[in-house]
Formats: structure tokens, C-alpha cells, sequence
């Protein structure tokens, strides 16, 4: 009678197939506070994260995506799960941003990771338009502090959302690049993709 | 003392197979598929309160098994008396896989202390943990559980 044999069957398949319809429930169920796939992109595999009220976190290739997990399980909810569905419409967007044929993006955000002074550069970068840039002076002036320009570097530097909340549109007065979560050649890149003649 | 749980996922990642396989055990493959649906959506209910992630594999253990004897409670309500239609006529199937249906037919300590030891290894200590019964107990239980099984082989 050899018990452990039979026992020992590798289940990996099935507990994998039964992981995604489980997921699939639960989120018919609400049980998904923070959903999250990766999407590749020209600049690497991003993570991206969304909440019940919107688009909530892109990670770029550089950050340990294990590590975002984990901090957006300790600040919005342990519920998080790889649920391709809900961020389908963010992945979409983004893709079409990168192939240069979205100029402006449509998705709900959800700002719960930002408060304060960073809500309000968040914000203020959020709506500089397409194509154009602006400086740290002056979403820091728009943000209600026009002297805290180094604060809202701070602020964008750790920008939960970039890309959509175009962080890459802010440079030092003057026109220097400032800094970049994704690097400088990726700023670059960027604000080339949305102005050519750059 | 501030509870940090892991993602959700983490837990799925290093648990579902082990949960898979004691609910295969437990219940028999077929029904393995909606005791597991079943276990993930109680956990995840309950996640974001729990107050002690100190061993999560044992509490989604404990749900898993939860399930699984709700599932034989539903089955019961459900039989009707024809004598036992062999669960799968699987090409090839060997002892072993029989034997497992006779799992099935152990009283439900017995079965999930069997399908615990033998399935996923665990040790009596842990054993007990989620059966919520004494160590010595959950050994019991596997020795009366083998003895029967020998006897039905």
C-alpha cells in the first residue's frame, strides 16, 4: 500500500487553473481591493495596479514589483490579486500611449496613495497638457507653495502614477531635466514621443 | 501589535497547490475544483481582519477543511442509497488512486489527518493546529485512519 505515491501527485496544474477561476470570482464577488497585472512596454515591464475607484499605482522595471505589493497591501487593502481583467482598460491605454496614438488618458485614478502638498503637485502635473512641459516652480507655485519647488520634486519623484500623471512634463526651470523614477534616457524618450521636433 | 499580511497573492502562490491537494484528498478531484473556489473566497473575506499572520498556510488549511466537510455534509443530504459509483474510470489509474477514494470513506478526522500527513507532509504538530485537536490526537487519528485502510485494502 503505498499511500505517500499516490499522494504526491503534482497538483500544480490544476491548483493553477483552479487559482484563476477562483480569482475570476472573486472578482464577480468584490473581493478584489487592488488588482494588478504587468505590461510590457518599450521601456520595459511596468506593473500596473488598480482599486475598485481607479488606476492606483504603475511600477516601472527598475522597482521590485514584489516590494510594491507589499506596500500597497499595508496601505490600501491585503487584497491584492494578478487579475488581468480589471486592468485591462489601463493596459490598453497605456499601449496606445506608447504606440503615440493617445494623447490624453481617460482612466479614473484613484489618488488614495497621495495627501497633502504631493496631492496637490500630483495634481497640478496631472493636467499639464500633452506635449508641453513645465517646471518644479511652477507646479509647486500651482500646488499653493511657489517656493517649495524642491518639495514637489520630492512630490513627483515618488509619483505613484507616472506616465499617466505625466511627471516626465516637469523639468528644472530652465529647461535641465531634473531627475526621473525611470531614468533620464527615459524622460528623454518621452517627452520625444510626445514632441517630436524636440 | 500591528499585523502585517502579505499580498493576497503571496498566499495564493505558496498555498494553492498544497490546498489543491488536500482538498483532492479530501473531497476526491471532482469536487476538488469548487472546495477550492469555495476556500478562496471564505479566506479572502476574512483576510483583511485577521489579527495573527503568523502561519497562513495553516489557516488557509483550516478553511480548506472547513469546505471539505461542508461538502460531505452537502453530499449526504444529496446521496441516495445505490451502492458506491467509483468516482472515475481514469486509463491507467493504479492502486494508488483507488486507495484514495478509500480516503474518501474515512470519518472526517481520520481523512484529514491522513490527507494531511501523507499528502502535504505536514507534521503532527501542525496537524493538530488546524484540527484543533492535541497532538497525540492527531497522531490517533492517522493510526486509526491507516489501520482501516488496511483493512479495506
Amino acid at each position: 500500500m503505498d499511500i505517500t505515491e499516490a499522494a504526491h501527485r503534482d497538483y500544480a496544474t490544476e491548483a493553477a487553473a483552479a487559482s484563476a477561476r477562483a480569482i475570476a470570482a472573486a472578482r464577480r464577488e468584490g473581493l478584489i481591493d487592488v488588482a494588478y497585472d504587468t505590461v510590457d512596454t518599450p521601456f520595459g515591464p511596468m506593473l500596473v495596479a488598480v482599486t475598485p475607484k481607479g488606476l492606483v499605482r504603475i511600477a516601472f522595471q527598475g522597482e521590485d514589483f514584489e516590494d510594491v505589493l507589499t506596500d500597497l497591501a499595508a496601505r490600501l487593502s491585503p487584497r491584492v490579486l494578478e487579475e488581468p481583467k480589471a486592468t485591462q482598460a489601463a493596459r490598453r491605454e497605456l499601449d496606445a500611449f506608447f504606440a503615440g496614438r493617445l494623447r490624453s488618458f481617460d482612466l479614473p485614478l484613484d489618488w488614495s496613495l497621495s495627501s497633502g502638498f504631493a496631492l496637490r503637485v500630483r495634481k497640478a502635473t496631472y493636467r499639464i497638457p500633452y506635449g508641453l512641459t513645465s517646471s518644479y516652480g511652477e507646479v509647486a507655485a500651482k500646488a499653493g507653495n511657489p517656493r517649495a519647488s524642491r518639495a514637489a520634486g520630492n512630490a513627483l519623484g515618488s509619483n505613484p502614477i507616472p506616465i499617466v500623471v505625466p511627471c516626465h512634463r516637469v523639468l528644472r526651470t530652465g529647461g535641465a531635466l531634473g531627475g526621473y523614477g525611470g531614468g533620464l534616457d527615459m524622460k528623454t524618450a518621452l517627452l520625444r514621443l510626445e514632441a517630436p521636433m524636440l | 501589535m500591528d499585523v502585517r499580511l502579505p499580498p493576497f497573492q503571496t498566499l495564493l502562490r505558496d498555498h494553492a497547490e498544497e490546498v489543491y491537494r488536500f482538498l483532492a484528498g479530501m473531497v476526491g478531484p471532482r469536487d476538488a475544483d469548487d472546495c477550492f473556489q469555495e476556500t478562496v473566497l471564505a479566506a479572502l473575506r476574512a483576510y483583511p481582519g485577521l489579527r495573527d499572520a503568523t502561519n497562513l498556510r495553516g489557516w488557509m488549511l483550516t478553511i480548506a477543511h472547513s469546505k471539505a466537510v461542508d461538502e460531505h455534509r452537502a453530499r449526504a443530504r444529496r446521496a441516495v442509497p445505490v451502492e458506491r459509483v467509483p468516482e472515475r474510470a481514469v486509463p491507467g489509474s493504479n492502486d494508488g488512486v483507488a486507495l484514495w477514494d478509500l480516503v474518501r470513506d474515512l470519518p472526517p478526522k481520520q481523512r484529514a489527518s491522513v490527507v494531511h500527513r501523507y499528502a502535504n507532509e505536514l507534521p503532527y504538530r501542525e496537524i493538530a493546529r488546524i484540527l484543533d485537536v492535541s497532538e497525540a490526537a492527531a497522531r490517533q487519528n492517522v493510526r486509526e485512519g491507516l489501520k482501516k485502510l488496511k483493512e479495506w485494502v
